[in-house]
Formats: C-alpha cells, sequence, structure tokens
C-alpha cells in the first residue's frame, strides 16, 4: 500500500495519508484533482469496486468532506478518498460515467446535503424525501428533535396526565 | 422508423441514450405503480412501471417510504445507545449492523475482542445467514405462486429464531453483541438443540429442493429472467451471491477475512450465468453451507471463558478522532459501516453501505425493462433485497 501512495504522490498532490489498517488507507486530494485521480485509480490501479461514496459534515471548518472508498478486488486493499468542499457552495464533479450506481449515491447526497452534482442523471429528483422544503436533513444544522416538536407537537386532542392522578381518578372517582 | 405508428411496437423507439422512448400520450404505453406493497420485497419499495402490452419498457425505483433517519439519530446519540437504533437498519438480518458497529468502534477505540466472543459473533452471523436464507427462499417461491415452500421455510427459519431466543432474549433484534464483546455464552445444552434443529433444517430442505427446485413452473418462469452478465458486476456495485452466481467469487468472508473464518474451512460458491434459477440454486448451496459452518463452529468454540473484554464506562466513553471501515459478508453481499470519529461522545457520522442500495436501485432500473410484469415480483425477491438499507 505505502508503494501505491508513493508512486501516486508524484503524479497528485496527495495529502493526510492516514494507514488504518493493514488494507485500509486514507487520503485526501483537492478538489480539482479529485474525479482525475478517481479515474487513474480505476483505470490503471485496478480499484474498480466503488464501495461507498458519502459525506461527512465538518460545520466547525465550514467543509464537506466527500469520503469515495474504492476498493480493489484483485489486490484486496480500500483506499478512502476524501475530498474536502466548501460548504457554502457544495459543488462536486459527478462520476456517474465511471460506475453507473454512482448516480444513486450523488442523488442522495443531494438530497440529503445539498450537495450538488451537475450533470448527474436525476441528481435533482426526490429520492427519500417527498415535498421537503426545509434545510436539507443531514448537515449538522438541521435539528431532528426541533423538527420533530415543530411538526408533530401539539397534536389537537392531545393531553398530559399525571398518572398517579390520573389512576386514581379513574379508579376512585367519588373520592 | 419514418412514421410512428399508431400500434404497439415490438421494438419501441429509442432515446438517444439508449432507452425507451415513452410517450403516454400516444396509448401505446400504460403506466402501472408496483408498491410499496408488493410481493416482492421485505419492507416497503414502490417500482413506477411503463408497460406495452404486459412488457416492462421502463423502471423507476422510488424508495422513502421506511426513511426514520438512522444514521442522523445515531450521531445524537452516545455510542452505546446507536445499538437498539442500528439492528432497525436491516430487519431480518440485525446482526451484521451490530456486528459492523461494534467492530468499527473498537477499531477506533483500540479495544481487541476475547477468544470466545469471536467464536460467538460468527456463531450469530452463520445463524443470522441460515434465518435469512430460508426466509428469502420461501418469498422466492411465493413470488412465483408456489406458497406453500414459504410456509416450510419459515417454520425452520422460526426454530432458528428459538435458538437466538435461547442466547440473546430476543427473537428478531438480538442486541448480543456490543463493543468490546457479546452478551453472553450458549446457554447449557444449546449444541443438542442446535444440531437438532439443523437436522430438521436439512429435511425440510430436501423437500423444498423437491417441490421449487424440480418443479416445471419454477424453471419455466425463472430460467432465463434477469441475468447478470459478469461485465455488470463492477458498473453496479454488484456483491454476494448475485456477483458470484454470475462466476465473480467475491466473498469477504474468503478477501478480508474476519472474526474466526480463517478458521473455518469452507469454500466460495459461484455458478455461471446469473439467472433468478442459478441465484435461487445458488442460496440453497449456500444454506447448506451455512449448516455446515455452524456445525464446525460448536464443534471449535469454547464452552467457557471471558466473552467481554473491559470498556470505559459507556454513558462518559469517547472514541478519538478517526474514520474506518468495516464489513462483513451478509446474505446478500457486502454489508459495511462506514464510521468518523471526532473524540466526542458521540459518532461524527455513520453510513451504512446495504448491497440492496446497490442491487435494487440502479440495477433493478436495468434488469426490469423486457420483463413480464407478472415476473417482476419474481425478479425483484432473485435480487434479495431489504428495502429499509436502502434509505436508512
Amino acid at each position: 500500500m505505502k508503494d501505491l501512495i508513493q508512486k501516486l504522490k508524484k503524479r497528485f498532490d496527495v495529502n493526510d495519508v492516514v494507514y488504518q489498517k493493514d488494507n485500509q488507507t486514507y487520503l485526501t486530494i483537492a478538489k480539482d484533482q479529485a474525479v482525475s485521480f478517481i479515474t487513474h485509480l480505476k483505470d490503471v490501479e485496478g480499484f474498480t469496486h466503488l464501495v461507498i461514496l458519502t459525506a461527512v459534515d465538518w460545520i466547525e471548518d465550514n467543509e464537506f468532506q466527500l469520503t469515495y472508498m474504492l476498493n480493489n478486488p484483485g489486490k484486496k486493499v480500500d483506499l478512502g478518498v476524501r475530498v474536502l468542499i466548501d460548504r457554502e457552495e457544495a459543488e462536486m464533479e459527478s462520476i456517474h460515467h465511471l460506475w453507473k450506481t454512482a448516480a444513486t449515491y450523488q442523488r442522495e447526497l443531494r438530497e440529503m446535503f445539498g450537495i450538488d452534482f451537475p450533470g448527474s442523471p436525476r441528481v435533482n429528483e426526490d429520492f427519500i424525501l417527498e415535498g421537503w422544503d426545509d434545510i436539507p436533513p443531514y448537515r449538522r444544522d438541521f435539528d431532528t428533535k426541533e423538527y420533530s416538536e415543530q411538526t408533530y407537537y401539539p397534536r389537537p386532542g392531545r393531553k398530559t396526565h399525571d398518572p398517579a392522578e390520573y389512576m386514581k381518578k379513574k379508579l376512585y372517582p367519588e373520592e | 422508423m419514418t412514421e410512428e405508428s399508431k400500434y404497439r411496437d415490438k421494438f419501441p423507439a429509442k432515446n438517444p441514450d439508449g432507452t425507451n422512448k415513452i410517450d403516454l400520450d400516444s396509448h401505446k404505453f400504460i403506466k402501472v405503480w408496483q408498491g410499496p406493497n408488493h410481493p416482492g420485497i421485505t419492507g416497503n419499495m414502490s417500482l413506477e412501471l411503463d408497460l406495452q402490452g404486459d412488457e416492462v419498457m421502463q423502471c423507476k425505483t422510488h424508495v422513502g417510504y421506511l426513511h426514520r433517519g438512522f444514521e442522523k439519530l445515531m450521531e445524537r446519540r452516545r455510542f452505546i445507545q446507536c445499538f437498539p437504533i442500528c439492528v432497525r437498519i436491516a430487519v431480518p438480518e440485525p446482526d451484521f449492523n451490530e456486528y459492523c458497529l461494534s467492530a468499527s468502534f473498537e477499531e477506533l477505540a483500540g479495544i481487541e475482542i476475547p477468544e470466545a466472543a469471536k467464536w460467538m459473533r460468527t456463531l450469530l452471523l452463520e445463524m443470522s445467514r441460515l434465518q435469512s436464507f430460508l426466509m428469502w427462499m420461501g418469498g422466492q417461491a411465493g413470488s412465483f405462486g408456489i406458497g406453500v415452500v414459504g410456509q416450510w421455510t419459515n417454520y425452520a427459519r422460526d426454530l432458528v429464531l428459538d435458538r437466538f431466543e435461547e442466547i440473546s432474549g430476543g427473537r428478531i433484534y438480538h442486541m448480543h453483541m456490543t463493543p468490546g464483546g457479546v452478551r453472553g455464552l450458549p446457554p447449557t445444552g444449546f449444541e443438542n438443540r442446535m444440531e437438532e434443529t439443523l437436522q430438521t433444517i436439512e429435511e425440510i430442505m430436501k423437500d423444498v429442493k423437491d417441490t421449487l427446485f424440480d418443479n416445471t413452473i419454477f424453471k419455466k418462469r425463472s430460467i432465463g429472467l434477469g441475468v447478470i452478465k459478469p461485465e455488470m458486476v463492477e458498473p453496479y456495485g454488484i456483491t454476494g451471491p448475485n456477483a458470484r452466481a454470475a462466476g465473480i467469487p467475491k466473498d469477504v468472508r474468503k478477501d478480508y477475512p474476519y472474526l474466526k473464518y480463517p478458521e473455518l474451512d469452507f469454500d466460495v460458491l459461484t455458478a455461471e450465468n446469473s439467472d433468478a434459477y442459478t441465484r435461487a440454486e445458488l442460496r440453497r448451496q449456500e444454506i447448506h453451507m451455512t449448516i455446515d459452518l455452524i456445525r464446525q463452529i460448536m464443534a471449535k468454540m469454547p464452552q467457557s471463558g471471558d466473552y467481554m473484554a473491559k470498556v470505559p464506562n459507556v454513558l462518559h466513553w469517547q472514541i478519538p478522532r478517526g474514520e474506518t471501515y468495516v464489513r462483513a459478508e451478509c446474505t446478500r453481499g457486502e454489508y459495511g459501516y462506514y464510521t468518523v470519529t471526532d473524540g466526542s461522545g458521540y459518532p461524527r457520522r455513520i453510513n451504512v453501505r446495504g448491497p440492496s442500495y446497490t442491487h435494487a436501485v440502479a440495477l433493478m432500473e436495468k434488469m426490469a425493462i423486457d420483463v413480464n410484469i407478472a415476473d417482476t415480483a419474481g425478479l425483484m425477491v432473485s435480487l434479495h433485497t431489504y428495502p429499509p438499507e436502502i434509505e436508512r
């Protein structure tokens, strides 16, 4: 794995390399090099299996981290490619031309994190949430508790009882 | 074509990207929704089908009926509080969620689990595979109109659930694996009762073979249905039996050995021409392989010993910043958890890779085309998908 990273470092601007375990390494690549880097990994280095594509919201740094987990089925190693993108202008090049399934991941990221992937098939169609008009819910600043309180409480006709008092009244109404 | 025929066409006009050109106003096509409750799946998901006659010309998968935001909910829970949530991501196979989540927390926190716990986890995962395959077998038969097989295999599955109940107290959700190990070892006499269950299942599987696999109706409808070509495996992210039936020997248990799998004797089962019948036959063989693995585990696992490593107080547990991806081979393929921690008492991000995510959306949308509408349920089952893991 170390040889591969050395080789990649000669061609690309690879940073923050973490050797997590024997067959799993993480690294960071600049946004403008990312797609050519991933294409190189897929076509030349044999990382032909896209395991996951997901995002992490580093709200304190005002950044999204996109993680492309790539797998080399021949050598049985994983490479986690991190790409940091600006949280305010969340946009990234699409990789649906490399893997058909990437379009589904990108559609989900568009909906859940508000990260745009121009050109990706059906990227703006609703995937999981239908008719959602709040901020994308997987962003850190979306508060699930506050949302459910606003959306579901107070329901008309709902009352809160003190259990002891309520039972007493039910069991011994005349007292 | 010079001018559009007003009749239905065996070969409808194509869009530039190769997809069928669907014009609903031409009255040649009809739109049908299959789902969200539908015979093809365990859970709720719908297929938007554009039909010409009774053949599917275009398919779109719609999910969202089960979305509870598990990944987001886990970000607001302490590490131990994630366990009651994570098991619900794949209802018929919750143990893979427990294992992947426990293993990723252990890896990031640097905890090594005891030997007995590793054996116990291997046993639980194999038992989980067994009951999930049995349930699937009933679903596959049912979707082709052979309902009795589902009655038998669900009975067999219930027997495995009894064994789960003995171990953990729970039938569906076990939550037996927690960070640091497992909650206990099997009770006295478990081995005999497990052996009895396995023998009963073997007997039932003989009947299933006769009733389903040698059945003309099943063969006629499933052979040649939904063929996965080997070259489709990488672009569509296909894993598990769906890929193995196409001749690609992908098995996480062999490729990325975890727990006690390196000490067990098994081969990766593969087949050729991944159609619905081949996939069903492969899964039938996997049931027998899993039974064999459970016997091997029962013979090798220690009867007593330490099963829980020392873990910090879970209510104040903080895991240093890091990220990892842990995978396991479930019945449907590669199941994985990508976990990110930031040094606080809560996970920063947990992303679940369920095999259904790739199988039920991109792959299903491609494979449903040109399939008779009566076979879409059978095709859907033959891909073995569980919708909750698509929308997490």
